[in-house]
């Protein structure tokens, strides 16, 4: 009896505190995913009532070459920018985690880039940096190198705002850094007894111990990739680039939703970039169960 | 033996440098770039400005008329720091909670606290804007703030699980002999729990003015009035309009937008990374 007695206090106490935060969680994420479930069955641009036309939202979109042209691009800048980018985080990660005086300098300088996360005077420094005429091609140039437009072709395009996401590698990097001191000395030294080698140490104790840190970060990345917004939004005018190359799909959702006020179709367009990121971490999630298990 | 140890040593320090100056490269060119006169900025390769042109501060700062940045400055900083107080009042009560309080279905709560980290906020984008429109609160700094001081703004979520997976490393006995001396549990919160999750609570504050100063996606869709505008869309509209002829201009309020960020950071660095590697992960 006195025992449930607490045990009520505790609901009032726990629910209380949490309270605003479970309003936030059902106004905020949860009324929304389901809101633009229901708009995307309608014809709505904010001025009328919303019409309910079915699933033509869905089959427009399935018929739609630009919404296509904005899923390839997405992939394609996932595929380049998350795997570059991680692999960079761990290389420098693994450099930074000798013992050697005064790395700690080191660890802040290579963060600072990403402080600057994705504020438009990173897009702005980018866009200067990487015109026809700009600073890059000009320090090329210096050297004797023809350069390229690194942003008015559909060949570079891309690259040049994926090497911007793995320029701000810093904080998969923290996550790596964290994760590296987290493995026990004592591993390390009972391989040296074993008579391991430095390239057997790192393949069967860095690499296992990092494990759970690499799968959180291609994760975290992913789902942050898929989202890429603000640069390439600057960079080329809320358009989608030089032939539609850089058209990634937020920037597609972003002109039906902002510039047509298409809401109906924009919300079948945030629908399916749900399902997209949802199947990616799955997919992501099931590889990693299936061959990364290294528990086992 | 030792030979070798001492060139892998110095090898190592060439490499690391010699990378940290190019990944610096571009900020330092940025610096540079914000005192040169506008012709040079995109065609001189080198990093001296041929003249001297600290006036290029003056013109950017009053270049998005009929504002100067001072104003910007001011909004951004007003939304910023509504959201980073909101964020740690919310982080710091519901991670108590999370951390310390055996109500019903809390591990079901946690799980969604979990999910809703991952939760790709871009998909709301649309229905939240159309929500926010519909209750009049387009121009205002309401969509920021409210959202933040329920726990779900920018990094909501994750500030929740960062502040309450700290709080569970505190001893439970100094809040139980507390409780047991009559303390009610928002006196054990704030004059127990407060001052020791404090390193916590500078991490929140860290990320949460870092990722609200940033967020340029939701500025941009929900302040469309110049007098509401904050520094990122005020700089957006710099090379917009002008084409951009005004180079040296741009440059200096490039710099001058990342300095709170910077500053920040470098302040509260240690915190930034013992936040980090207790509660593990995310940046």
């Amino acid at each position: 009896m006195r025992r449930k007695k607490r045990k009520n206090g505790a609901n009032l106490i726990g629910y209380s505190l949490i309270a605003p935060w479970l309003i936030g969680i059902f106004c905020f994420q949860l009324w929304p995913i389901i809101h633009s479930f229901l708009m995307s069955f309608t014809d709505y641009n904010l001025l009328n009532t919303p019409q309910f036309i079915g699933a033509a939202n869905y089959s427009k979109m399935f018929q739609d070459e630009n919404f296509y042209q904005a899923v390839r691009v997405t992939f394609k800048y996932v595929f380049i920018a998350v795997p570059a980018k991680i692999l960079f985080a761990l290389c420098i990660a693994l450099i930074l985690n000798l013992k050697l005086k005064g790395i700690g300098i080191y660890r802040t300088i290579y963060y600072i880039p990403s402080i600057l996360g994705s504020s438009i005077a990173v897009a702005i420094l980018w866009k200067a940096l990487f015109v026809k005429d700009g600073a890059i091609n000009a320090l090329l140039a210096s050297f004797g190198i023809q350069g390229a437009s690194w942003l008015g072709s559909p060949k570079y395009a891309l690259f040049t705002i994926s090497l911007l996401t793995v320029w701000q590698f810093g904080s998969s990097m923290v996550v790596f850094l964290a994760g590296l001191k987290q493995i026990p000395m004592e591993l390390y030294e009972a391989a040296a007894v074993d008579g391991a080698g430095r390239w057997a140490k790192f393949i069967h104790i860095t690499i296992p111990g990092i494990m759970p840190m690499m799968s959180f970060n291609v994760l975290m990345q992913t789902i942050n990739a898929f989202q890429m917004f603000a640069a390439p939004y600057t960079i080329f005018n809320g358009r989608g680039g030089p032939l539609n190359s850089v058209m990634l799909y937020v920037i597609y959702l972003y002109q039906h939703a902002f510039k047509y006020f298409n809401v109906g179709y924009s919300s079948a367009l945030s629908w399916a970039l749900l399902v997209m990121i949802a199947g990616t971490a799955l997919i992501l999630h099931f590889l990693q169960k299936r061959f990364l298990n290294y528990d086992d | 033996m030792k030979k070798k140890k001492k060139w892998q040593k110095a090898a190592a320090y060439v490499l690391i440098s010699a990378f940290g100056l190019i990944m610096l490269y571009p900020l330092i060119w940025m610096v540079f770039a914000s005192v040169k006169p506008s012709s040079e900025v995109l065609s001189s390769p080198s990093l001296l400005p041929s003249q001297f042109h600290p006036e290029n501060f003056l013109e950017g700062w009053t270049m998005v008329r009929p504002y100067t940045f001072a104003k910007f400055f001011g909004n951004t900083f007003f939304l910023v720091i509504s959201c980073v107080l909101c964020s740690l009042a919310i982080s710091l009560f519901a991670g108590y909670a999370f951390a310390r309080i055996d109500f019903r279905f809390k591990t079901f709560w946690y799980s969604i606290l979990f999910l809703t980290i991952m939760l790709p906020a871009t998909t709301t984008l649309v229905s939240r804007y159309v929500i926010f429109s519909e209750i009049g609160w387009l121009n205002t700094y309401l969509p920021f703030i409210v959202p933040a001081v329920l726990g779900v703004g920018n990094g909501g979520a994750f500030f929740i699980y960062l502040v309450a997976q700290f709080i569970r490393g505190i001893p439970r006995e100094l809040d139980e002999a507390a409780k047991i001396d009559g303390c009610s549990t928002l006196n054990i919160i704030l004059r127990i729990i407060l001052p020791l999750s404090k390193p916590s609570l500078f991490s929140v504050a860290i990320f949460a003015f870092m990722w609200n100063w940033d967020d340029f996606q939701n500025q941009l869709i929900y302040l469309t009035q110049v007098d509401k505008y904050t520094v990122a869309l005020a700089m957006r509209t710099t090379i917009d309009a002008a084409g951009a002829d005004n180079w040296g201009a741009v440059m200096a309020m490039a710099l001058c937008s990342v300095v709170p960020a910077v500053v920040i950071f470098f302040c509260l660095q240690k915190y930034f990374v013992e936040g980090v590697s207790t509660s593990g992960l995310k940046g």
